[in-house]
C-alpha cells in the first residue's frame, strides 16, 4: 500500500502547497485524486516519486511509505527501481526521439530482456504506436503521444503507476479510450492513483476518490458514495437535481459600492 | 597543385584536432547547458600525462595516450562532482563562469607540473614524411585525421546505441521527465565530463605528437574549438566534425597562400582566420550550420 500521512510541503521554503494531506493508496485498487488548479494534486505525485528538490519542494511534515517503509528522502530514480512509475502531466514526451527510444528511455531501469517483452506488450497494447515506431515523437497527435507516455511508464514494469491528468488535452473519444486503458491496466495487477480535473471519467473507473482542496483533503469517500454526493455532482460533475441550476441561485454576494466604476 | 593537396591534408590534421575539441565542447553543452571554458586546459593536463607516461615513464606512446585518457576522464568526474555538480538549477550562464575558474586553476597546476624542461609525449610520428601523388606529406596529420574520426565515432556510436547513451540524450532534452525514468542524472552530467576531458586529453596527445613539446601556451589552440562549435551549431557533434575540418582547410590554406597572395595581410594570419570565420558565422547564421534554431512562441 502506498501512503501518504498528514504530508505537508512547502516550496522555497515560504509556500505552503499542502497542509496535513493524508492519503491512502490499497494495493490493486483505483484511487482518484480530485482537486481544482492549484489544489497540490501534482505537488502530492511529486512527493511521492522524489521529484521535489526539482521544484525547491520540501517535506516539511509528514511521512510518504511504500508498504510501511519511508519513501521520502529516496531519490528519482530509486523510488522508480521501487516500483512506482509516473506519468507527467503534459505528456512530457521525449519530442525528438523516436518512439521506440521514448520506450526504451522508460525501461531505463529494467533488464535487457525486460525491454524487449516490455516493447513487445506495449506495441501489442497499442497498435498505433508500433506502427510508428520509427517516427519522431513530436509528431505524433496528443492522443498517441499520452499513450506513449503511459507505455513509456508501464517500461519498468512498476507496481504502482501514478497518472497526472492524461485526459488533459485530448479528444473525448480519446478520453474514453484511456479510461478503458486504465481499467484493463489495473486488472492486469498495477495499482493506479489517477489524479484529474475530469471527474466523471475519474470518479466512473475508481474504486475510491479524495477531493483536495487548497492543499487540504476535503472529502475522502469511496467513489460510488461521491457520485452521489450533492456537493460533487453540483461542482465537479455540473448535474444538479433534475433541472439545470441558474447561476443566480449560487449567487451570494452584493456588489460593493465604490466611488469609482 | 601539390602545394594544395599538401595544404588541404595538413588542414585536415588540424581540423581532427579542433573536431576533437568541439566534441568534448559539445558533450558537455548538450548534457549540462554549460560551455565548459575549461576545455583548454583539460587538453595540457591531458598532454602532459601523456608526457609523464610516455617519457618520464618510457611507457609506449599508445599505451601512454590511452593512460593519459584515463587519468583525464577520472579528473572530469571529479572536477564535475566538486565544482559543478553544487550549480545544479542555477543559471547555465554561472555555470560556465565557473569552468572558466576552473581554467585558470588547472592552467596554473599544469605549468607547476611540467616545469622547465622540455616534455613531448614520445611518440612514433616526428618529423615523418610519405610521398602521395607527388606530395609530401607529414604522418602525424594523417594520424591525427585518423584517430580523431575514430574516437569521435566511437563516442557517436556509444550515444545513439547504448543504453547510457540513450539516457545521456534523454538527461539533455528534459532533466525531470528523466529522473522520472528512473535515470541518475547527476551520475550524466559526471559521465559527459569525463568524455569531454578524455577527448580533450587525446587532442593535447595529438597536438603535441610531432611537433614541439607540451607547454601551457598550446591552450591557445583549444581555444579555436570556439569558432568551431560555432560554426558547427553549439549541440551538434556531426556539426562539429565538418566544422572542424573546414576550419582546420580554411587555416591550413591561409598558411600556404596568404603569402604569396595577399602579403599585405602580414605574418601569422593564418592564426586569426577561424575566429573571422566565427564573426561571420555569428552574423549570419547565429545557430550554425547543424545546430538547433532556437524555437521562440512570441
Amino acid at each position: 500500500m502506498l501512503a501518504v500521512e498528514n504530508l505537508e510541503v512547502v516550496y522555497e521554503d515560504v509556500i505552503l502547497v499542502l497542509k496535513g494531506v493524508s492519503l491512502q493508496v490499497p494495493e490493486g485498487s483505483i484511487v482518484a485524486l480530485l482537486g481544482p488548479n492549484g489544489a497540490g494534486k501534482t505537488t502530492v505525485l511529486r512527493a511521492l516519486t522524489g521529484l521535489l528538490d526539482v521544484h525547491r519542494g520540501r517535506i516539511t511534515k509528514g511521512r510518504v511509505t511504500l508498504d510501511g517503509e519511508d519513501l521520502q528522502g529516496l531519490t528519482a530514480p530509486k523510488v522508480v527501481s521501487a516500483g512506482i512509475s509516473q506519468v507527467m502531466e503534459g505528456r512530457r514526451i521525449f519530442r525528438e526521439f523516436t518512439v521506440e527510444d521514448n520506450l526504451k528511455a522508460g525501461g531505463h531501469t529494467a533488464s535487457r530482456s525486460a525491454i524487449t517483452e516490455g516493447l513487445e506488450r506495449t506495441y501489442s497494447m497499442f497498435p498505433v504506436l508500433a506502427e510508428r515506431r520509427k517516427q519522431t515523437a513530436g509528431y505524433l497527435s496528443g492522443g498517441e503521444q499520452q499513450m506513449l507516455a503511459i507505455g513509456r511508464a508501464l517500461m519498468s514494469q512498476p507496481r504502482y503507476l501514478l497518472l497526472d491528468e492524461p485526459s488533459l488535452g485530448v479528444a473525448p473519444k480519446i478520453v474514453q479510450q484511456l479510461r478503458d486503458l486504465i481499467v484493463q491496466i489495473n486488472e492486469s495487477g498495477m495499482t493506479v492513483l489517477l489524479v484529474e480535473q475530469n471527474a466523471t471519467m475519474a470518479l466512473s473507473i475508481a474504486t475510491h476518490g479524495y477531493v483536495l482542496e487548497t492543499g487540504r483533503v476535503v472529502m475522502d469517500k469511496p467513489a460510488a458514495e461521491l457520485r452521489e454526493d450533492d456537493d460533487i455532482r453540483e461542482f465537479y460533475l455540473g448535474l444538479r437535481g433534475d433541472d439545470r441550476g441558474s447561476l443566480r441561485d449560487v449567487k451570494q454576494y452584493r456588489r460593493r459600492k465604490r466611488w469609482l466604476s | 597543385m601539390e602545394d594544395l593537396f599538401a595544404s588541404i591534408v595538413r588542414g585536415l590534421g588540424l581540423g581532427g584536432l579542433y573536431a576533437l575539441l568541439g566534441v568534448s565542447f559539445v558533450i558537455v553543452y548538450r548534457a549540462t547547458g554549460v560551455i565548459n571554458f575549461a576545455t583548454p586546459a583539460l587538453m595540457v593536463l591531458g598532454a602532459f600525462f601523456t608526457g609523464a607516461f610516455g617519457n618520464a615513464m618510457g611507457l609506449p606512446f599508445w599505451l601512454a595516450v590511452v593512460l593519459g585518457m584515463v587519468v583525464m576522464a577520472v579528473m572530469g568526474l571529479f572536477i564535475e562532482r566538486v565544482a559543478l555538480r553544487p550549480m545544479v538549477g542555477r543559471p547555465a550562464f554561472s555555470a560556465s563562469t565557473v569552468t572558466v575558474g576552473i581554467f585558470i586553476v588547472l592552467l596554473i597546476v599544469a605549468g607547476r607540473l611540467i616545469g622547465s624542461e622540455l616534455l613531448t609525449v614520445n611518440d612514433p610520428f616526428g618529423l615523418n614524411t610519405i610521398d602521395v601523388f607527388g606530395a609530401r606529406l607529414f604522418t602525424i596529420d594523417i594520424a591525427r585525421l585518423i584517430i580523431a574520426l575514430v574516437a569521435i565515432g566511437i563516442v557517436g556510436l556509444f550515444l545513439a546505441r547504448s543504453r547510457t547513451g540513450l539516457a545521456m540524450r534523454a538527461t539533455a532534452l528534459d532533466q525531470e521527465v528523466s529522473l522520472a525514468q528512473g535515470i541518475n542524472v547527476g551520475r550524466m552530467f559526471g559521465l559527459s565530463w569525463a568524455i569531454a576531458a578524455a577527448m580533450a586529453a587525446l587532442a593535447g596527445a595529438l597536438l603535441t605528437a610531432g611537433s614541439s613539446g607540451v607547454e601551457t601556451t598550446i591552450a591557445l589552440v583549444a581555444l579555436k574549438a570556439l569558432p568551431v562549435i560555432i560554426l558547427g551549431g553549439l549541440d551538434s557533434i556531426k556539426g562539429s566534425v565538418i566544422a572542424g575540418m573546414i576550419i582546420g582547410i580554411a587555416e591550413s590554406l591561409t598558411r600556404t597562400y596568404q603569402p604569396l597572395y595577399a602579403p599585405w595581410l602580414g605574418a601569422n594570419f593564418d592564426v586569426i582566420v577561424p575566429y573571422l570565420i566565427m564573426i561571420i558565422v555569428l552574423m549570419v547564421r547565429p545557430y550554425g550550420l547543424f545546430g538547433t534554431k532556437e524555437v521562440v512562441r512570441v
